[in-house]
């Protein structure tokens, strides 16, 4: 079992790095070379997500993903902005009212849509929102 | 690799070239192209996406909002993908319902449905 922690300032640009990060870690952890694809889209809704609410709120915290493959690869994702306390599909709902848009984007999808490819990719999903920020857990078995 | 998009006119239609990764980083330069087009009055759009290689749900966003937009002038936007990975993305939010996919840009062109 190892692990790799990545803390990026809130930049959308920075979510790329995490999606290669993962992917990378992915591969060395075994999971199956036709679920990578789905790794770096998971890996990116829930870091783009969780980058946009601190983007929003002018919120200069780190947001930080931990990877540890030891059984396949597992990453968390946790971002800073507080939020009710809420678990599962709560927590999902919370998140998807969310509006998460830039002010002057009067056109991006709710953040339901990040939630919604986030649900379908990844079959055991845990999502919790908190005051400390919300919190993603994904886990791909290896291949 | 970055987002690169380039723009052609085929007949009334306009063809928007978009290779790269369109993601929460990238998809304001699309949205950027996509709102240049409609204002100087191309509101039948073709987008080829058979060189994208990333799309994720801001992307999304950013074609929801482009289709809106010429919708308003009673144009079109259709998209031109063949790509099992991207069209994967189109199908688990639903919007595949909501804009006519094209295997190539010549079947997107001469369409008139």
């Amino acid at each position: 079992m190892a692990e790799v922690e990545l803390r990026i300032d809130p930049l959308t640009s920075h979510v790329r790095t995490a999606r290669q990060v993962a992917v990378a870690l992915a591969r060395r952890a075994g999971v199956a070379p036709d679920v990578l694809d789905e790794v770096r889209l998971a890996v990116g809704e829930a870091c783009g997500l969780a980058v946009a609410l601190q983007r929003r709120d002018d919120d200069p915290e780190p947001v930080v993903l931990r990877f540890e493959d030891g059984d396949g690869l597992a990453v968390q994702v946790r971002g800073s902005t507080g939020l009710a306390v809420a678990q599962g599909e709560a927590a999902i709902q919370l998140l998807s009212a969310a509006a998460v848009a830039d002010e002057d984007d009067d056109e991006a999808l709710p953040a339901g849509a990040a939630l919604a490819v986030l649900s379908e990719l990844v079959p055991g999903l845990q999502v919790a929102t908190g005051p400390a920020g919300p919190r993603f857990e994904l886990r791909w078995p290896p291949g | 690799m970055d987002l690169s998009l380039s723009t052609r006119p085929e007949g009334e239609r306009t063809v928007v070239d978009v290779a790269g990764e369109i993601d929460v980083y990238t998809a304001p330069q699309l949205r950027e192209q996509l709102v240049e087009l409609v204002d100087s009055g191309r509101y039948d759009l073709v987008i080829d996406m058979e060189r994208v290689e990333f799309l994720d749900s801001t992307g999304l966003g950013v074609l929801v909002g482009g289709l809106k937009r010429v919708r308003a002038h009673e144009g079109s936007l259709r998209l031109v993908c063949t790509q099992e990975r991207i069209l994967k993305i189109f199908r688990i939010t639903g919007l595949t319902k909501v804009f006519p996919i094209h295997d190539s840009v010549a079947d997107a062109v001469a369409a008139t449905d």
